[in-house]
C-alpha cells in the first residue's frame, strides 16, 4: 500500500472540495473494496477521504418511495422493516453477497462503485486496460469464466460485481449526488455506468470529486420480487449469474460490465410472447469468450424461468 | 519388470540427491552492491557482519535503470506515510497510539495493542479469522484502516471472556471441537456471539425464507449461511454449527 | 532411551488392560481454553523486541532468467534497512527437500521469491516490495497444462513408490462388462488458514525459528544443509500451527529469507507470506489425469484393474502424486495394473497434499467402480464386497487389519442406502432431483521413527516431551491420553510439550502417522517408568495396576509418588518402523454414504447429509478423531465440488490465487455429517493397536459426492471440480 494523505471529511464540502484538490483522490467510507485493491496497489490514492462519519446515514420511507443514505451499510439495508415488506429482492439480492462482516462495512455507495473480481484486474503485472487503458485485455485470451457476455467490447469483458446494483436496477433506482460546487444531481441508475468499449478504466458518469449522497427508490411495481444467484459454492461467492424480478421486471447480474436490465425481454413479455422467446430476444446479441460461453445458456434458462414464474426462488433443495 | 513398493519410511530417510549450498554464512554469493542487483553464481563475500551489512545495503540508491514494463506505470514514492493519532476502546479499555496511516485495524490491534488473538488469514476479506465487534457489528479488521475507527469501540477475542471465565460460545466451542489448528477459531467466535444477537435483532439471511419474517428460527441451515464469512480449512463446520445451537438453545 | 522396532504381532498391553480409562474417550482438547482465548500463539504472533518486518519480492514471470533487481526506490523507501535476494540454493518454494535448485537466477515458475524487503513496520516493508523492479531476460513460453505435456509423460524415478505395479494378465475381452474411462482432477491448494511464516532471531551462532512447520525434525535437516551450519545450532520453535494438510512439511522458503536478514541486521525478523504468496511460492497438489479400466467377471467380482496416472511436476522434483496408491491394495482382480507417468510443468511445486494419492485416486476409482456396479446391475455397496479382496491384492501378503465389509454393511444400514432409487434421476422435489451415493475409502498407515520424554516426578505429576507438532491434530490431548492411561494417573496431572526441537525428535505431524509414531514413542517410554516402578515392588508389570496415582499390587495400594526417588523417573521412548511393514499391509478403511440435490435448471449441487463409517484401530479420543474425519470429508467435497487451481495457460499465472476465488467449502456448504468407528484393533500396526485418521476421511468422499450427483440427476462428470456448469451439460 503506497503512503497517501488521510482525511476525516467534516462535512460534505470539505469532503468534495479536498476531492478536487488532488489528482488522485478516494472517497472510503467502508473500504471493503478499496483497501483489498489498495493492498495490491491496483488503486493508489495519494488522498483518502474519509467520509465515513457524514450524515447519510438514514434510510427514509415517504410516499413516493423510501431514500437511503449513502453510508448506510449494506446489512442495515437488508434488515431494514420497509425495504424487507416494499422491495425484498433489494434485501435478498444484498443477502446473497458476500458476508455478514462485509455487509457490516460495505455501504450503499460504495457497493454501487464496487469494482470488478477480473483476477487480471488485480493483478499488477497484467496487462488490463481498465487500471491501465492501452495496456490491453488479459482476461480475452485468458481464463474467463466469470467474464461478461452481454455489453461488452474487446477493451474489457469485465463484469460488475453487486449484487444490489442488480436488484436496484430492476426497481429502477436513482443515484444522488453532490459534487464540489454544492450542486446536487440525479441519476438513473440505467444511466449510471458506461460501457466499457471507449474508457474501461471509467466505470460510471460520476465526474471528479462527484460524491453520492442517496438511492432514491420509486414505489414497488405491482408483483412478485425475486433474485436468484447462481455461484460456485452455498454462500461466500460471486455470482456467476443472477437474475432479479420485480413484477414485470427483469435484470440480470454476473453478465455484463454493469447490471444488465432486461428491456428487450420486457419488452416482448409486455407484447404476450413466451418467457422462452423473450429470453431468447435479450440474449440474441450475448458473445461467449470460451470458458464463459455456458453462461449463455444458463442466463436464457434463469431469464426464462424467472420470467414464467416457473422456478422456486431458492437457491437451496 | 515391475519395481517393488517402497515404504514411506525409506523414503523419508533415502538421502536422495543432493546439491550444492552456498551457506547462509556464505549469502552474498550473488551481488554486485548498488543500486542495482545483478545476480551471478559467483561467491564474492565470504561471511559479513553486521556493519558491513549495513554499510552495504544502505550503500544501494542511485537511480533506476530501465524501466520496467510492470512497475514503471505504477508512479514511485508519491508522499511521505502520514502518522496518524488513533483513539478507541478496545474490550473496554482506552487506547491512544500513533500509527503509519496504512495501519489496518487489524494490524493495529495485533502489532500495536499486542492482542494477536485475533488473526491475519487472508488480509483481504476472504477468510473471516480478523473478524471483530466495532461498535457491537461484526466487521473484517483486515479490510478498515485503524484511523477510521478513531472514536469507536472494538471488542475482540481477548475481551470475551471476563473474569477468568470463559463465554458460553468459547466454553461450546470447546465441548463441541469447534476447531481443530485453532487458528480461525477467534473469527469463528466473535463472529457466533455476534450471530445471535443479529438473530435476536430480527436480522434476515439469504436462507430466510420469508425475507419479512420478524420471528426467524435460527435454523441449522440459518447458522450455516451466517457462518460462512468464516472459512475454516479443517473444516470443523459441524461442530461450529453444534456449538452455536448449544449456546442459542440455553438463551 | 529404549527403542522398539514395530516387529511381530502386539500382544495385550497396558492399553488394553489400563486401569486408568481415559484414553479412547472423547477428552475436549487440551489446548482448548488457549484457542478460543486468543492465548494460542502462532509463529506470526511472536514479537521479540527490536522485531524487523520482511516482505517477499516474487517473481511475476514464469521462465527465462531474472538478470537483476532494481532496489533504488525500494532502498530509499522509508524504513527500509535492507533488501537482499535469494540465498543460492534455495529451493523455489516449500521443499520436501530433495532437490535444492542451485542457480537462484533462472526462473522457474510465477511466484517464486526473489528477494526480501526488510523495514521498520510491515506497512514500510509491503510498500517498498512493491517498488521493487525486476529485469527477465529469456523468457519462453511455459509448460502449464498437463493436458498438453502428457504425451511427453515419462517413467518417474521411484519415490514413495514404484511408478509401476503389474499382477496377473487380463483374459477376455467383453465391453459390456468393462468401463474404460479418463478421469482428471485439478491443481488443489493446501489452503490452511495460517500463512507461512517465520519470526527470527540469532544468538551467537546460533538461531531460534519460530515457524510454522508440520516436521520441525525434518524441517531443521534442510535448514541446516541450506545455511551450512550443524543442526545443533538451529532451533525451531511450532507451538501452535495453524493447519498444514501437507502444505507445511519440509522447510518453507520464507524461514531462509527470515534467518539470513536477521543474520545480517541482528535483529529479529518476521517475515509472514501474503495469502497470494502461499499459493504460489509454498506448493500445490498435481492436476491427474487419470485413465480406468475396469473389468467385471462374467460372475461376480473383478477381471482387470488398469489405473494409468499421469501428474506432473517442476522439472527437478523428485516427489510425484501417486493417484494409484489406494488402488493396489484395494480390490481383489485377476490382473492389476498400476502406471504413474510424469510430466515438468512450470508451475510452483507440486507437493504432499493431504492424502497424497488417495486423495483423488480415489475420486477417479470410486467413480469408475459406480459405472461399472451400475453396467453390469449390481448395487455399488453389493459389487464392492463381492470385490473384498482376502489377502492384499498386490502381492498377497495379509492385511495387518481390515473391515472394509462391515464399514460397508454397517454404513448402508446406518445411511438407509436401501431406500436409493436404483435410477438415476428418479427423484424429484421442485426444482431439485435428489440422489444418494457411495464409495470407499482406503489410506495407507504409515509409521515413522519418533522420540518423545517422559517423566513422573515426585508430586505425582506427568510431563510428556517431544518435537511433534499439534497441527490441530489434537496431539497435545492424545500423547497426554496415553501417558495417563499407561501411568495411570488422571489427565490434569498431565502436561504435554511439543513443537520444539530442544525436546526428544520425532517424526512430525503429517501422512497420518503423527500420533501413531510419537504415541508409541510415548508408550514406550511409559512402559520404562512403569517396568521401574514394578521393579520397586518386586512384581512384574503385568501385575502391577496403575490407577489415580496409585499403584495396585493384588489388593495393596500404594502411592505412586512414595515409590520415586528422589528425582522422579524418566524414560526417553524411541519408536521405530520395524519388519511388520515387510509382513503386513496397513492401510486404514471405511465407506461414505452421500445424499444430494442437483437443480435441474442451474447445476448447482445441495448436498443433504454424509455418513461415514470408518475402520482406523484404536481410536484415542473418540472426539478429536470424529472431528478429523469430519474435516477429510469437507476436504473432499472441496476436491468434488469447487476446489481448482487455475492456471492462465499462456503464462502461468495463478487466475485464482486466493481465498476469494479458490473455493474452499465454506459452512453453507456442509451438511450435517455422521462419522461412525468400527471397534477394532490393528495388531501389526504398533503397540497402541492403531491406524492414522488424518486423511482417511478425503479419501473417497468426494467419489461418493459425484455418485450421488449421478443418481440424483444422471450426469456422469469426468472432470473433476463438479462446477455447475459442468454438471448441467453433463444432464442428459
Amino acid at each position: 500500500m503506497k503512503p497517501f494523505q488521510y482525511l476525516r471529511a467534516g462535512n460534505l464540502e470539505d469532503a468534495t472540495r479536498s476531492a478536487v484538490s488532488s489528482e488522485n483522490a478516494r472517497y472510503i467510507a467502508g473500504g471493503t473494496n478499496l483497501l483489498d485493491l489498495m493492498k495490491l496497489q491496483v488503486e493508489t490514492p495519494e488522498l483518502l477521504i474519509d467520509i465515513g462519519r457524514l450524515p447519510m446515514e438514514t434510510i427514509m420511507p415517504h410516499k413516493d418511495g423510501i431514500r437511503i443514505g449513502a453510508l448506510v451499510s449494506n446489512s442495515a439495508v437488508a434488515a431494514h422493516k420497509d425495504v424487507r415488506e416494499s422491495y425484498p429482492v433489494l434485501a435478498k439480492a444484498l443477502l446473497s453477497g458476500a458476508t455478514q462482516q462485509l455487509r457490516n462495512k460495505a455501504t450503499t455507495g460504495g457497493n454501487l462503485l464496487q469494482r470488478t473480481r477480473c483476477s487480471y484486474f488485480y493483478d499488477i503485472a497484467m496487462p488490463c486496460n481498465k487500471r491501465q487503458p492501452g495496456s490491453g485485455c488479459s482476461a480475452l485470451g485468458g481464463f474467463n469464466r466469470m467474464h461478461a457476455i452481454l455489453g461488452a467490447s474487446d477493451t474489457c469483458i469485465a463484469v460488475h460485481p453487486s449484487d444490489m446494483a442488480v436488484a436496484l436496477t430492476v426497481l429502477d433506482a436513482s443515484i444522488e449526488t453532490i459534487n464540489d460546487a454544492g450542486v446536487n444531481r440525479t441519476i438513473a441508475i440505467a444511466d449510471f455506468y458506461t460501457d466499457p468499449a471507449a474508457q474501461p478504466n471509467a466505470e460510471s458518469v460520476l465526474k471528479p470529486g462527484e460524491l453520492i449522497t442517496a438511492i432514491s427508490l420509486p414505489p414497488p411495481p405491482k408483483g412478485e420480487q425475486h433474485y436468484r444467484k447462481v455461484r460456485d459454492r452455498a454462500s461466500y461467492a460471486f455470482a456467476v449469474v443472477s437474475v432479479a424480478i420485480a413484477g414485470n421486471r427483469a435484470a440480470m447480474g454476473g453478465v455484463a460490465h454493469k447490471p444488465w436490465r432486461a428491456f428487450q425481454a420486457e419488452k416482448y413479455i409486455a407484447d404476450d410472447r413466451s418467457a422462452a422467446v423473450s429470453a431468447d430476444a435479450e440474449l440474441a446479441e450475448a458473445k461467449g469468450y470460451g470458458h464463459n460461453d455456458f453462461k449463455i445458456p444458463l442466463a436464457r434458462r434463469l431469464l426464462t424461468a424467472a420470467l414464467d414464474g416457473s422456478f422456486l426462488p431458492r437457491d437451496r433443495s | 519388470m515391475p519395481v517393488r513398493r517402497h515404504s514411506y519410511v525409506s523414503a523419508y530417510h533415502s538421502k536422495a540427491i543432493l546439491t550444492l549450498l552456498h551457506g547462509l554464512l556464505r549469502p552474498y554469493a550473488c551481488l554486485n552492491y548498488g543500486e542495482y542487483l545483478l545476480i551471478t553464481r559467483r561467491p564474492c563475500v565470504q561471511g559479513i557482519d553486521r556493519r558491513t551489512a549495513m554499510a552495504l545495503s544502505g550503500a544501494v540508491g542511485v537511480a533506476a535503470m530501465m524501466p520496467d514494463p510492470v512497475t514503471a506505470s505504477s508512479s514511485v514514492g508519491a508522499s511521505a506515510p502520514q502518522t496518524v493519532s488513533v483513539k478507541l476502546k478496545v474490550n473496554g479499555e482506552s487506547q491512544s497510539v500513533q500509527c503509519d496511516a496504512r495501519t489496518t485495524l487489524l494490524d493495529f490491534i495485533r502489532d500495536h495493542l499486542r492482542l494477536t488473538g485475533t488473526k491475519k488469514g487472508c488480509d483481504h476479506g476472504q477468510c473471516g479469522a480478523c473478524t471483530v465487534a466495532v461498535n457491537g457489528d461484526r466487521i473484517n479488521s483486515c479490510l478498515s484502516l485503524a484511523a477510521m475507527h478513531d472514536g469507536d469501540s472494538i471488542e475482540t477475542i481477548e475481551g470475551l471472556a471476563k473474569q477468568g471465565k470463559l463465554h458460553p460460545m468459547q466454553a461450546a466451542f470447546i465441548t463441541h471441537d469447534g476447531f481443530q489448528c485453532g487458528f480461525c477459531t477467534s473469527g469463528q467466535i466473535m463472529s457466533a456471539v455476534a450471530l445471535l444477537d443479529e438473530h435476536a435483532n430480527g436480522q434476515p439471511s439469504h436462507v430466510t425464507d420469508d425475507i419479512a419474517d420478524k420471528a426467524i428460527e435460527l435454523s441449522d441451515g440459518e447458522i450455516r449461511e451466517r457462518m460462512s464469512g468464516n472459512i475454516c480449512r479443517c473444516s470443523a463446520y459441524p461442530n461450529i454449527v453444534a456449538a452455536i445451537r448449544d449456546v442459542a438453545a440455553r438463551r | 532411551m529404549t527403542t522398539r522396532k514395530m516387529e511381530g504381532r502386539f500382544g495385550e498391553n497396558r492399553l488394553d488392560y489400563g486401569g486408568q480409562g481415559v484414553l479412547g474417550k472423547p477428552i475436549d482438547r487440551r489446548d482448548g481454553v488457549r484457542k478460543v482465548t486468543g492465548g494460542a500463539d502462532y509463529t506470526a504472533d511472536w514479537r521479540p523486541a527490536e522485531l524487523l518486518h520482511g516482505y517477499l519480492v516474487c517473481s511475476q514471470r514464469g521462465t527465462g532468467r531474472v538478470t537483476g533487481l532494481r532496489v533504488a526506490d525500494a532502498r530509499r523507501a522509508p524504513g527500509v534497512l535492507a533488501i537482499y535476494p535469494r540465498v543460492p540454493g534455495l529451493p523455489d518454494a516449500a521443499s520436501d527437500g530433495d532437490i535444492l535448485h542451485p542457480v537462484p537466477a533462472a526462473v522457474k515458475h510465477i511466484g517464486a521469491p526473489l528477494a526480501l524487503v526488510v523495514a521498520e513496520t510491515f506497512e514500510q516493508a509491503r510498500a517498498a516490495a512493491l517498488l521493487v523492479g525486476i529485469d527477465y531476460s529469456g523468457e519462453t513460453q511455459g509448460r502449464y497444462s498437463l493436458i498438453q505435456e502428457k504425451s511427453v509423460a515419462r517413467v518417474p524415478a521411484p519415490f514413495l513408490f514404484g511408478p509401476d505395479y503389474v499382477r496377473g494378465k487380463k483374459t477376455t475381452d467383453d465391453e459390456f462388462t468393462s468401463i474404460d474411462a479418463t478421469y482428471t482432477t485439478p491443481s488443489q491448494s493446501h489452503a490452511a488458514m495460517e500463512p507461512h511464516a517465520t519470526v527470527a532471531q540469532w544468538e551467537n551462532d546460533s538461531v531460534t525459528l519460530h515457524v510454522s512447520y508440520q516436521m520441525l525434525n525434518r524441517g531443521r535437516q534442510l535448514l541446516a544443509r541450506v545455511f551450512g551450519i550443524p543442526e545443533e545450532r538451529i532451533r525451531l520453535i511450532s507451538k501452535f500451527v495453524g493447519g498444514g494438510f501437507g502444505g507445511k512439511t519440509g522447510m518453507s522458503v520464507e524461514t531462509v529469507f527470515a534467518a539470513q536478514a536477521a543474520r545480517l541486521l541482528g535483529r529479529p525478523v518476521k517475515v509472514v507470506m501474503t495469502r497470494r504468496q502461499v499459493f504460489t511460492a509454498t506448493s500445490r497438489r498435481s492436476e491427474t489425469i487419470q485413465k480406468i479400466v475396469l473389468r467385471a467377471r462374467p460372475g461376480k467380482g473383478l477381471e482387470q484393474i488398469q489405473h494409468r496416472s499421469v501428474v506432473a511436476n517442476l522439472p527437478g522434483e523428485v516427489f510425484w502424486e501417486p493417484p494409484g496408491v489406494g488402488t493396489m491394495n484395494m480390490y481383489a482382480s485377476d490382473s492389476l495394473e498400476i502406471t504413474h507417468r510424469i510430466a515438468d510443468l512450470d508451475l510452483v511445486r507440486a507437493g504432499m497434499m493431504r492424502a497424497p494419492g488417495e486423495g483423488v485416486g480415489m475420486l477417479a476409482l470410486e467413480v469408475a467402480m459406480d459405472e461399472l456396479a451400475e453396467k453390469v446391475g449390481k448395487d455399488p455397496v453389493a459389487f464392492r464386497i463381492e470385490c473384498e479382496p482376502e489377502v492384499d491384492p498386490l502381492d498377497g501378503k495379509p492385511f495387518s487389519s481390515r473391515s472394509m465389509v462391515q464399514c460397508l454393511q454397517e454404513g448402508a444400514d446406518r445411511f438407509g442406502w436401501a431406500k436409493r432409487h436404483r435410477l438415476p434421476g428418479a427423484r424429484r422435489e421442485g426444482e431439485w432431483l435428489i440422489g444418494m451415493g457411495m464409495a470407499a475409502a482406503i489410506r495407507l498407515n504409515i509409521f515413522d521413527q519418533s522420540k518423545a520424554r517422559v517423566s513422573l516426578s515426585k508430586d505425582g505429576r506427568v510431563e510428556v516431551e517431544t518435537d511433534l507438532t499439534d497441527i490441530g491434530t489434537g496431539s497435545y490431548t492424545v500423547m497426554g491420553q496415553i501417558a495417563a492411561e499407561m501411568l495411570g494417573v488422571p489427565m490434569d496431572r498431565v502436561t504435554v510439550a511439543l513443537g520444539d526441537t530442544n525436546l526428544p525428535l520425532s517424526a512430525g505431524s503429517g501422512g497420518s502417522w503423527g500420533a501413531s509414531s510419537t504415541g508409541t514413542a510415548v508408550f514406550i517410554a511409559c512402559e520404562e517408568i512403569v517396568g521401574m516402578i514394578a521393579a520397586q515392588l518386586k512384581v512384574s508389570p503385568k501385575h502391577l495396576k496403575l490407577k489415580d496415582g496409585k499403584a495396585i499390587v493384588a489388593n495393596k495400594s500404594f502411592e505412586m509418588v512414595s515409590l520415586l526417588p528422589q528425582g522422579g523417573l524418566e524414560a526417553v521412548g524411541n519408536a521405530e518402523p520395524g519388519s511388520n511393514y515387510q509382513t503386513h499391509v496397513q492401510s486404514a478403511f471405511g465407506a461414505h454414504f452421500v445424499e444430494a440435490a442437483v437443480s435441474s435448471l442451474t447445476g448447482e449441487v445441495r448436498l443433504r447429509r454424509m455418513l461415514g463409517v470408518f475402520d482406523v484401530g484404536r481410536v484415542m479420543n473418540m472426539k478429536l478423531a470424529r472431528s478429523q474425519l469430519i474435516g477429510g470429508i469437507i476436504f473432499g467435497i472441496g476436491g468434488a465440488l469447487g476446489e481448482e487451481l487455475v492456471v492462465d495457460q499462456r503464462h502461468g499465472h495463478f487466475v485464482n490465487g486466493d481465498l476469494g476465488e479458490y473455493l474452499v467449502p465454506v459452512n453453507a456448504d456442509v451438511p450435517p455429517i455422521e462419522v461412525h468407528f468400527l471397534d477394532t484393533l490393528d495388531d501389526w500396526s504398533n503397540p497402541i493397536k492403531s491406524k492414522g485418521i488424518g486423511e482417511l476421511g478425503i479419501s473417497g468422499s468426494g467419489g461418493a459426492i459425484a455418485n450421488a450427483v449421478y443418481n440424483a440427476c444422471g450426469a456422469r462428470c469426468r472432470d473433476f471440480p463438479l462446477s455447475p456448469d459442468r454438471i448441467w451439460a453433463a444432464i442428459p
